[in-house]
């Protein structure tokens, strides 16, 4: 047998490999997308008892853009917010699990972990328990005088944003933690023999070093927490409704579908520019 | 000693040998994409439409030889009993088992139906190409049901069939706007809408006009999510008659909604998650449906249920044989079962909602004496005299009635 023989039987067996997922990707996201592409464009006159028909109708997409621009902004806007607040709350918490905390190491992962053991659901219904207006953290922020004395936490921005940040925050501290782990400690004990204070070792070795955590965690909480509707639902009003509230109302309440359809374009669209910018500023390619 | 890693430099050197490199696959991940990909765009390329006629959609009834039934319904709607069998406890259901041994006709009994819409999300695709959705019966309530009637989704009932539905439906029940001959649903229940409120934290609340005025309770006030519920008040409040009203008339109401969710006096607009907001406090007065206050009565008494000044709205959730439901006759057996008084009792002492058979309040002497005055099981005549229907709708003005509601709650 040549060597070019096996070359190609290495190479066919690659291809196979990758047929299962290529397959499962085609069915369940490649044919959905173009669907929702197709539907997006779709004469917005129709009905459904009459049918929709296809007149690329592009103003769909200028039209969700219009006339839902409020809650698009507010979507981009708390999913900013929570992806900040869980990354402060995640960084030292990941440093301390994987340079701190010895023999509990793998105790801390799995607590990091706990909360996916229950429903996504009832983790965002407890928090209305914990923010309830009679609740103790309202009564004490009211008691401290943060609160005014109508003022209530549930209801508000603060609650979704609250809410995000807690449902995401273990999708930011695993990608750090895992790439704080991988750092060689004897990089760290060199920057300090070149006379470095921790500050400066921190700033120069430590966090270069954490950059593809740090990216894959914001991201991994950047765009879920934008898409999400739930948060919004349970722990605001109306008023602090995001872009995942209006596709749902569209989708099954309005049935407006060429409209709900544009708007899930669009966001994804968003997305997907918002995520290429901020990779190719970060300058980690290695991750996509 | 920790292995070094590969450099960055090496990887590359091993991802360029390796069989399939990385741009290799995305060029041919993306024209398998686009091969099957651009047939599918073109068969896509528009909807055909939805509406379906006795002719077009005709459904075989296989009731005689398949002695089986496929029921959807809402979640705590059927009597329930927990009894020990084998050592185990299971629950059963005490009419549905009953119905099983009487017609030999075996039950598959689902509570997969938890909202209107997002249930007609699940069968729409079924029922707009006249396919199966392995249904014989669901339980959807007055303006769902309307739709679904105006779309041609359902199958005509054999009113010969059930005999004990036309003698003992009661008489406010029997023509309502969308399905004036009841040629297409039976009730399974009944409710009213209202208001709520916890006696304990305010005084009390009488009217809708004070629900979105009054100065303390701003903040502290949800109505439902619904739109037919809550515009059916707000035209109440404009004057106008909810069973016969203008689109301006329409307009105004919206107004009114807009005025108090705009001053902060509604907190939010919700489905059933208002029982928990009014029983923690987070909310004190609230648009609320009868039966769920019964069940919150039970362990809170400061929960109070008020038949609003301007009037009430009377609603029903209604059982439909969906086209190309292959158990007509079983269905219309099991309708027909549920519509004997002594049933009907044992079904509304459980569910606690307004029972629409007639003769059930003399049955339910026998089935739990202290519900027989039960004013929301059982409501005065003249009370439901007072209860309004929401109008039926062409699906053009539902459309955009639902999109007007949905520009004031914020979707």
């Amino acid at each position: 047998m040549s060597a070019a023989d096996t070359g190609r039987r290495t190479s066919r067996t690659g291809y196979l490999l990758l047929l299962p997922g290529l397959l499962w990707l085609v069915v369940f996201f490649l044919v959905p997308t173009i669907q929702l592409a197709a539907t997006s464009l779709y004469d917005p006159s129709g009905s459904l008892d009459s049918g929709y028909a296809m007149t690329w109708s592009f103003s769909n997409y200028w039209d969700a853009l219009s006339t839902f621009r409020a809650p698009f902004l507010r979507s981009l806007l708390y999913a900013a917010v929570a992806t900040v607040l869980a990354l402060v709350l995640a960084y030292p918490l990941a440093y301390a699990i994987a340079f701190k905390a010895g023999r509990w190491k793998n105790l801390m992962l799995v607590l990091v972990i706990a909360p996916f053991f229950t429903s996504f659901l009832v983790r965002t219904l407890a928090w209305k328990s914990i923010l309830s207006d009679n609740g103790f953290v309202a009564t004490t922020l009211q008691v401290l005088h943060i609160l005014g004395p109508g003022g209530r936490l549930l209801a508000t921005s603060v609650a979704v944003v609250t809410g995000l940040t807690y449902n995401f925050l273990p999708f930011m501290v695993l990608p750090l933690y895992a790439s704080l782990e991988k750092i060689d400690l004897r990089l760290i004990e060199a920057s300090s023999d070149l006379y470095a204070d921790a500050l400066t070792s921190f700033r120069k070795v430590t966090l270069p070093l954490s950059m593809p955590g740090l990216v894959a965690g914001t991201l991994l909480t950047f765009i879920p927490a934008a898409g999400d509707y739930i948060n919004a639902e349970l722990l605001g009003t109306p008023r602090q409704y995001m872009i995942g509230n209006v596709i749902d109302n569209l989708f099954l309440v309005q049935l407006d579908y060429p409209a709900a359809a544009a708007c899930s374009v669009v966001l994804m669209a968003a997305i997907v520019v918002m995520v290429l910018v901020y990779v190719r500023r970060a300058g980690t390619e290695e991750l996509v | 000693m920790p292995t070094a890693a590969p450099s960055p430099d090496e990887i590359r050197r091993l991802l360029a040998r390796a069989p399939v490199s990385r741009r290799g696959f995305l060029r041919g991940a993306g024209l398998a994409g686009l091969g099957l990909g651009a047939p599918t765009l073109l068969s896509a390329c528009g909807t055909k439409a939805a509406k379906q006629t006795a002719s077009s959609c005709v459904s075989k009834d296989l009731s005689s030889s398949q002695k089986t039934l496929h029921f959807s319904n809402w979640p705590l709607y059927l009597d329930e009993k927990k009894v020990k069998r084998n050592g185990k406890k299971v629950t059963v259901h005490p009419t549905l088992d009953q119905f099983e041994k009487q017609s030999g006709i075996q039950v598959d009994y689902v509570t997969d139906v938890d909202d209107n819409s997002e249930f007609f999300g699940v069968v729409r695709n079924q029922l707009a190409d006249c396919q199966s959705t392995g249904r014989d019966i669901f339980t959807l309530t007055d303006w769902m049901a309307a739709r679904l009637v105006d779309l041609g989704w359902l199958q005509k009932l054999d009113r010969s069939k059930v005999p004990n539905v036309e003698a003992n439906l009661v008489t406010n029940l029997r023509s309502p706007s969308w399905d004036k001959k009841r040629d297409y649903s039976v009730p399974w229940q009944s409710g009213l809408t209202g208001i709520a409120y916890n006696a304990k934290l305010t005084k009390e609340v009488r009217s809708f006009e004070e629900l979105l005025t009054r100065p303390d309770l701003k903040g502290k006030v949800t109505l439902l999510s619904e739109m037919h519920d809550t515009m059916l008040f707000m035209l109440l409040l404009e004057g106008a008659d909810p069973e016969k009203f203008t689109a301006d008339q329409f307009g105004s109401a919206i107004e009114r909604l807009k005025k108090a969710n705009d001053a902060g006096q509604i907190r939010a607009f919700t489905g059933n998650e208002y029982a928990q907001d009014l029983v923690k406090g987070n909310v004190v007065a609230c648009e609320a449906w009868s039966g769920d206050v019964i069940q919150l009565q039970f362990d809170n008494p400061d929960i109070k249920f008020v038949a609003p000044e301007e009037g009430l709205a009377l609603w029903s959730d209604n059982m439909l044989v969906p086209n190309k439901a292959e158990h007509k006759a079983n269905a219309e057996k099991l309708m027909n079962f549920y519509y004997q008084p002594e049933v009907a009792a044992t079904l509304a002492a459980w569910v606690n909602y307004i029972c629409p058979v007639e003769g059930a309040k003399q049955a339910m002497e026998k089935v739990d004496s202290t519900l027989v005055d039960n004013k929301l099981i059982f409501p005065d005549p003249s009370t439901l005299a007072k209860a309004k229907d929401f109008m039926g709708l062409d699906q053009k003005t539902e459309q955009s009635y639902q999109k007007q509601f949905a520009t004031v709650t914020g979707a």
